[in-house]
């Protein structure tokens, strides 16, 4: 199965590591200095890691749907 | 992590003193950590010190009488906290969580208010900072009274919506923000209000719109 990841500017990211410690499912990591996120755990999509960036460098973004 | 010297002397408060007389107010200055979720202080409590974060993020908010949480802001490192409630001699006006692990450095009221009695230039940098959190609170004010964010947003969310096999753009709520003029703090509370109401509903990273004529209704009575 596909897990959907926040998507991460690498050019942006300066891995100061906030999305890092707030992700309450432990799904991002800093690999040589920038932030990845971790294919395994299942994002619940709440978007706190992109709330706190201070560089706009995390994104989650929605696809809008009708029901 | 800034050390508490350093934090110190890049501090606004303490813009423009000399590092002799930096010295003995760095003596003055204690730490705390806290791990993740636990409160800095509550709402309604007296406040005792002055408090700098030092490192992680801090969720400063308001609960209404119904339990419901208000997210104000999110504080990042070399912010103080608390300057209104403690000036103002009152209570905390908001409480603050840790989102992650949160070291603060703090100072103790009596110590704020005496340094300022020695050092009239630190009542002066306390007034630029009380102005410019007044200048955030009308912008805010603005926003909340003035400002139809629900009737854009419901717009925003239909003109994006994908229909007849056509991808529509996928935008995060920090575009919505940016698209309805506003701050990601609206958004976030607004695309609530909606989902409490069944307007919305979300899938992880799908938005459902569950009442299309709702939404429409929304963006032609607000906008």
């Amino acid at each position: 199965m596909y897990i959907m990841k926040p998507e991460i500017d690498k050019e942006k990211c300066d891995g100061c590591g906030l999305c890092v410690g707030v992700c309450l499912e432990n799904g991002i990591m800093i690999v040589d200095k920038t932030v990845v996120a971790i294919a395994e755990v299942e994002c619940d999509w709440c978007g706190i890691c992109e709330a706190v960036c201070p560089n706009d460098a995390i994104r989650c973004p929605f696809q809008i749907i009708f029901a | 992590m800034k050390s508490k010297s350093e934090l110190v002397a890049t501090s606004v408060f303490f813009a423009g003193l000399k590092s002799a007389e930096l010295e003995p107010i760095i003596k003055l200055v204690f730490e705390k950590r806290f791990e993740r979720e636990e409160i800095l202080f509550f709402e309604g409590e007296a406040t005792e010190s002055l408090l700098f974060l030092a490192s992680g993020v801090v969720k400063i908010f308001k609960t209404s009488p119904d339990g419901k949480e208000q997210i104000l802001s999110i504080a990042h490192p070399e912010e103080t906290l608390n300057e209104v409630p403690l000036f103002n001699g009152g209570l905390n006006t908001t409480s603050a969580q840790a989102m992650m692990q949160v070291v603060v450095y703090m100072i103790n009221k009596r110590d704020i208010e005496m340094i300022m009695r020695q050092y009239p230039l630190v009542a002066s940098n306390v007034i630029h900072i009380l102005a410019k959190r007044t200048r955030q609170l009308v912008s805010l004010v603005e926003e909340l009274s003035f400002k139809r964010v629900n009737g854009r947003l419901a717009g925003i969310l239909l003109e994006n919506a994908v229909r007849d096999g056509e991808s529509g753009a996928k935008l995060t709520q920090r575009d919505m923000a940016a698209m309805a003029g506003t701050a990601r703090e609206v958004i976030s509370r607004s695309l609530k209000a909606m989902e409490d109401d069944g307007i919305i509903g979300f899938d992880k990273h799908r938005l459902i719109i569950r009442d299309r004529e709702a939404l429409k209704k929304m963006s032609q009575t607000f906008s």
